[in-house]
């Protein structure tokens, strides 16, 4: 899993170009002898488990944050805007890897103060020396991720793309060990697009699939850092947090519940989380049609939407174990 | 000329009865069948030549402008309003509007400039603080003339010369012409066109629209801003006139699917015409309701670049309009007869 993990973080996958983390998913799907299709948006859909009353998508969503490159003038260098949460603040030296392989570097113009900091004052650096250089390389439209290879301390992760790539690793490892025999339902896995931008891809996918319940594999933020900027009780290496609500759903109380009694039947340790800020897929799962009661498994992360996310293995573990036991159970 | 005759008729978000009225005479004396659904959008039937199977393509543009609302009157006649969509408070002041559906003339006026205090001077006069005179006495005077609830719309005199198109509602009514125009066309091919209501106010037609049409796919074809202005950095611009139609990348809205972008700029290089990007990444299109709709559309968007958008006279180029046409045009029958593989 661990390889996995490594892959498709360091994979290329902005919100609208999943396409190489799909491509991802796909070779193991493969391995698995697993039948799944692609919709119109590009969300990937694999279908397991009998023909039973109940349906349940399970969504993790492959997307990340990134930037698109909007201008390049004669000097070579680039503007751009962002695509999704993008922290203007923490771009400053950062490098970014396009699709085709280029890399840049953020630079910053001179600010009278700091306040002043802003898309229009950031640029990129891809080592062009004038506009043709940088054009036979990128163009307008392309878009950029953080360059940021995977690193590991102990039990501890680092990487970008965490969000959500560790939800879409977690769903892959909780299919290969769930036998269709296993499966009380019929469980949708559901690899979505476009996330970062608005909970854009799962909203279709679920109009189309009808499921009974939605669950949404994604990251949560914690609260355990020194004066964190984020109130939540949410910590690293406490197990994977259930959802109770955040600013795009309030989790529905017979998944919520479920979910409980599942984590201490198997004693899988678990939080509650409570995000003030943020959202997930099961923001725009749960108002589908005529609604879908829907809820949430976290994975807590530090550092969200940053070039170095956290996880601990650990909890990536109990998560899978949640998952597989929570899917095993008849809802 | 449709651009300018299309300018001129007032259309506010969900006031679009008379712009809705003159496309339907159109589409009646060319001979296309069309209907409007309950929200008010006008869906165009286009019939091929031979009987060749719909491909799921819908094109769309809006009918609807930002404009205001009369939302109370004073004891004095003037009258207080709110504003319809996204309108710059700057653009506003000495402006000629007309009112509710017997066009009744006004003009949005406010405190006279040496009555003002420093900071009113300083900053754009919010809207509660402008209101529109139509010469009325009194209260009971505007009553005989316009209500609560009516709509306002810019008033100013459409006008074109060889390269240039002035008027207010560009957006979009150069993309409800455009449209029309390759509507005119002759194709072997069926197609469904729909002419959208209350764009400017949420993207709220649109989505409906997609709903009923089901499509695979989707092009809106838009109007843009063009910020290619002196006081401007170039990265600033967004879009430049003369610079060819604009096809969005990202807006706030929607990514435009990478298979219509690309085909896009595939049919525009085979054609030898000028395109550019849109390159400010924010605001929203139909393209974003569109390709949410139902189970999902790969949709994209065309524009004509426009200076001074949402105000009460703007301006494009001719030529910019044309490209689009000929290249919406292009990408049309490029779908029909190469297929297009979402």
């Amino acid at each position: 899993m661990n390889e996995l993990i490594k892959k498709l973080c360091e994979s290329f996958g902005p919100a609208g170009r999943e396409d190489k983390v799909r491509s991802l998913i796909v070779e193991e799907l493969e391995k698995l002898n697993a039948q799944f299709f692609i919709d119109t948006l590009g969300n990937l859909i694999v279908t397991k488990g009998n023909q039973a009353d109940k349906k349940i998508l399970v969504a993790a969503h492959m997307d990340e944050i990134g930037l698109m490159v909007t201008f390049i003038d004669e000097n070579g260098f680039l503007r751009f805007t962002n695509i999704g949460g993008v922290f203007k603040n923490i771009l400053l030296g950062t490098k970014v890897l396009f699709e085709n392989g280029t890399v840049g570097v953020i630079g910053q113009e001179k600010l009278k103060e700091p306040k002043e900091l802003d898309f229009d004052k950031l640029y990129l650096d891809i080592g062009a020396r004038t506009r043709k250089e940088a054009q036979a390389k990128v163009k307008i439209g392309d878009t950029a991720v953080f360059l940021a290879p995977l690193s590991q301390e102990g039990r501890r992760v680092m990487a970008k793309s965490l969000d959500n790539r560790i939800g879409c690793a977690v769903v892959l490892e909780a299919l290969k060990r769930l036998s269709p025999l296993s499966l009380p339902n019929e469980v949708y896995f559901v690899f979505t697009v476009q996330e970062e931008v608005g909970l854009r891809g799962a909203k279709p996918v679920s109009y189309r699939l009808k499921p009974d319940y939605g669950l949404a594999v994604d990251v949560t933020r914690v609260g355990d850092t020194p004066e964190p900027e984020f109130k939540t009780s949410v910590s690293l290496g406490k197990g994977p947090a259930v959802k109770i609500k955040d600013s795009s759903v309030i989790c529905h109380p017979r998944v919520t519940g479920l979910m409980i009694e599942v984590a201490e039947k198997n004693n899988i340790p678990y939080q509650l989380e409570v995000l003030e800020k943020g959202g997930t897929d099961a923001g725009a799962i749960h108002l589908t049609r005529e609604g879908i009661p829907s809820g949430v498994l976290s994975v807590p992360c530090r550092y969200i939407h940053t070039p170095a996310e956290m996880v601990d293995l650990d909890d990536v573990e109990n998560s899978v174990s949640l998952l597989v036991e929570l899917l095993k159970n008849s809802w | 000329m449709l651009i300018t005759e299309l300018s001129q008729i007032p259309g506010v978000s969900g006031d679009e009865t008379r712009v809705r009225n003159f496309i339907k005479e159109k589409l009646a004396l060319w001979g296309i069948k069309y209907y409007t659904d309950s929200l008010g959008n006008l869906y165009a039937l286009k019939e091929g030549r031979e009987n060749k199977q719909e491909k799921g393509l819908m094109l769309s543009a809006h009918m609807d402008e930002v404009g205001l609302m009369v939302s109370s009157i004073e004891k004095s006649g003037h009258l207080r309003f709110y504003k319809v969509g996204g309108i710059n408070e700057k653009a506003l002041i000495a402006k000629p509007v007309r009112i509710g559906a017997n066009n009744i003339t006004g003009v949005i006026g406010a405190k006279a400039v040496h009555l003002q205090k420093k900071e009113e001077r300083e900053k754009a006069l919010e809207v509660e603080k402008l209101y529109i005179d139509i010469g009325a006495k009194s209260k009971e005077d505007a009553e005989k003339a316009v209500k609560v609830g009516d709509y306002i719309s810019f008033y100013s005199e459409a006008s074109s010369s060889e390269n240039i198109v002035k008027g207010k509602a560009l957006d979009n009514r150069a993309g409800c012409a455009a449209l029309l125009e390759i509507l005119q066309r002759d194709f072997p091919f069926s197609f469904t066109a729909v002419f959208t209501v209350q764009e400017e106010v949420g993207l709220r037609g649109a989505g409906v629209a997609a709903y009923r049409v089901n499509p695979r796919m989707a092009l809106v074809i838009e109007t843009t801003g063009a910020v290619d202005i002196p006081e401007a950095r170039e990265q600033d611009y967004s879009t430049s006139l003369g610079a060819g139609p604009a096809f969005t990348v990202k807006d706030e809205s929607v990514i435009t699917h990478p298979r219509i972008l690309e085909r896009l700029i595939e049919v525009a290089e085979v054609q030898k015409r000028p395109y550019q990007f849109r390159r400010y990444g924010g605001s929203f299109t139909d393209a974003g309701a569109i390709s949410l709709s139902g189970s999902g559309a790969a949709a994209g968007v065309i524009s004509t670049p426009c200076r001074y958008i949402h105000a009460p006279v703007s301006l494009l180029f001719l030529e910019d309009w044309k490209n689009l046409v000929e290249i919406t045009d292009a990408f049309i029958r490029s779908v029909h007869e190469k297929g297009l593989e979402i």
